[in-house]
């Protein structure tokens, strides 16, 4: 059952997004968050509505997919609203009880939710058309120029790259330990939550056990592959910016400066 | 330069707070290019730490290991002695780095900053000869114990090396998962030319080999063609080994009194054999 899971949500179609360089999506995602806040119009809004609503149309993503990952935090999403709702001061335009729904208000919540619900959808999209892969080396590029100030980019990136790998390895183990120690009579799902995590102690151990003894036997495979950090070493995949990301840059920046210019002004 | 792998006096202690564990005693071997060597010897032999010092995993306390001519000892050959004796390990999950099988063959030659371009050939190629081409893009882990060694054979010969160290690559693996890996090796050892150090304790693997190493207790004590090694069964039998089947089959039909000939290692061996006797 665990071993159905697949890591990050990465839809695997031709797109003119999906070819975009993975550095180019984090910034524009990057920038696309900061005005985000900046904004604060609902013509802006519909502006960066429709800006998202292009870039969806050109992902070939299908809508529903970029909908789901809006679920989980639909809650955080409610609570925002109605907690700026009710409790900005201002002009009083509903009143029941104790409960007072504010024009400021009113304006508030709408706008947290919209910043909330674009900020998922804007961040769905680039995990959603960026393999785990092209993600890591977009960051370790990326990173790369802040090397100098002791960022540790490469290593990073190798970090990720290795957590990616071993997540269905050490999932598989999990599996594995759970059915043999329930086949001794372990029970993981009946009694109340410290009951519970008392039961996971048996499932704990043996795992992390198991996950330092590849950490282990990792590394020395490592080194017997020449591994001796990120100097001097050369990489397969180069990332290659094209004319079409020169183009998509372009487009980004003209826009992005064009919301923030509209707040300014 | 025509010995790849020279062993002289070479020993490893494991030292801990309590005791002192000497794994490998006064080991001296030589291995020349292209040759199949299989080393054969119970858990706890010696054998596979006697494998990660031929890549410089492990230095010899006493003695000498040359890989190529170059001492194993001398920092500064470190990594050409790794990049020409590559090594293959036991567990075939825990040595896949990347996500993607290409991208963890490519793995070698990044680090030894190859062209770009050149690794791009050089993985391609490699996953050629271990026939994994149609699995380039798929992630490690939905392949089969078999698939995942060969891909690691794979990563190591995309490092261009003159020698591969296989320290029990098919312990863990299913009857056919071994199969796979028994053939990638002798076919990259027939047709590339390059040397191969196996490790293992499946006695069947060692008949093709050009020569046996038995090792016992830290020390070699038999050395020799299959044929040669096999027919000492009383010392194989005499170390915890087993002999292979074939072998067993023909030492009991000879107790019986049956005149079947010494050294009878293969199944083709013994069915010529028996139409003779017949």
């Amino acid at each position: 059952m665990l071993r159905d899971i697949t890591i990050g949500q990465y839809y695997p179609v031709e797109s003119l997004i999906h070819r975009r360089d993975p550095r180019l999506k984090i910034l524009a995602v990057f920038g696309f968050v900061i005005v985000l806040f900046m904004i604060d119009s609902l013509t802006n809004y519909v502006y960066a509505a429709g800006f998202i609503g292009l870039i969806i149309a050109a992902s070939k993503v299908p809508l529903k997919y970029i909908l789901k990952g809006l679920k989980p935090i639909f809650l955080i999403i409610f609570f925002t609203f109605t907690i700026n709702m009710f409790l900005t001061r201002g002009e009083i335009i509903y009143k029941m009880g104790i409960f007072e729904i504010t024009r400021e208000g009113l304006h508030q919540a709408v706008f947290m939710s919209l910043r909330l619900i674009f900020l998922i959808i804007g961040t769905s999209i680039l995990t959603l058309t960026t393999s785990p892969i092209e993600l890591t080396d977009g960051i370790e590029r990326l990173l790369n120029p802040f090397r100098r100030i002791g960022v540790p980019a490469h290593e990073l990136a190798m970090m990720m790259t290795i957590a990616l790998r071993f997540i269905p390895t050490i999932l598989e183990e999990t599996d594995k330990i759970m059915k043999a120690q329930m086949a001794r009579g372990a029970d993981f799902e009946s009694g109340n939550i410290v009951k519970r995590a008392k039961s996971l102690i048996p499932l704990l151990v043996p795992l992390f056990i198991g996950a330092f003894r590849r950490a282990d036997d990792l590394a020395t495979a490592m080194e017997a592959r020449c591994y001796r950090g990120g100097k001097s070493r050369t990489r397969m995949k180069q990332l290659k910016f094209n004319k079409g990301d020169f183009a998509g840059s372009i487009l980004m920046v003209l826009f992005y400066g064009y919301l923030v210019f509209l707040r300014i002004a | 330069m025509k010995n790849i792998i020279e062993v002289k006096k070479a020993s490893y202690k494991y030292v801990t707070e309590e005791e002192e564990f000497l794994a490998v005693d006064n080991v001296e071997f030589v291995v020349g290019r292209g040759e199949f060597v299989v080393v054969i010897g119970h858990n706890g032999s010696g054998k596979s730490t006697l494998a990660k010092m031929l890549n410089a995993i492990l230095v010899p306390c006493d003695g000498q290991v040359l890989i190529n001519g170059m001492d194993t000892k001398d920092e500064n050959n470190l990594w050409e002695i790794r990049r020409s004796a590559g090594m293959v390990f036991q567990n075939p999950d825990n040595q896949i780095v990347a996500t993607i099988v290409e991208e963890d063959v490519a793995f070698g030659p990044e680090n030894l900053g190859v062209e770009p371009e050149e690794i791009r050939r050089r993985v391609d190629r490699a996953i050629g000869v271990v026939g994994m081409s149609e699995y380039k893009r798929k992630p490690p882990h939905l392949l089969s114990g078999g698939q995942k060694q060969r891909i690691a054979i794979a990563g190591i010969l995309a490092m261009k090396p003159e020698c591969i160290i296989l320290d029990e690559p098919t312990a863990m693996l299913d009857p056919s998962g071994r199969k796979e890996v028994i053939e990638t090796i002798t076919g990259l050892n027939k047709s590339e030319g390059i040397t191969i150090i196996h490790i293992t304790h499946f006695m069947e693997e060692a008949v093709h080999a050009d020569r046996v190493i038995v090792m016992d207790d830290g020390k070699i004590i038999l050395q020799g063609t299959p044929k040669e090694v096999f027919s000492q069964s009383e010392t194989i039998l005499g170390c915890g080994l087993s002999l292979p089947q074939v072998t067993l089959l023909a030492n009991s039909l000879k107790k019986e009194g049956l005149p079947v000939r010494e050294g009878v290692l293969t199944m083709e061996e013994m069915v010529e054999e028996l139409c003779r006797l017949l």
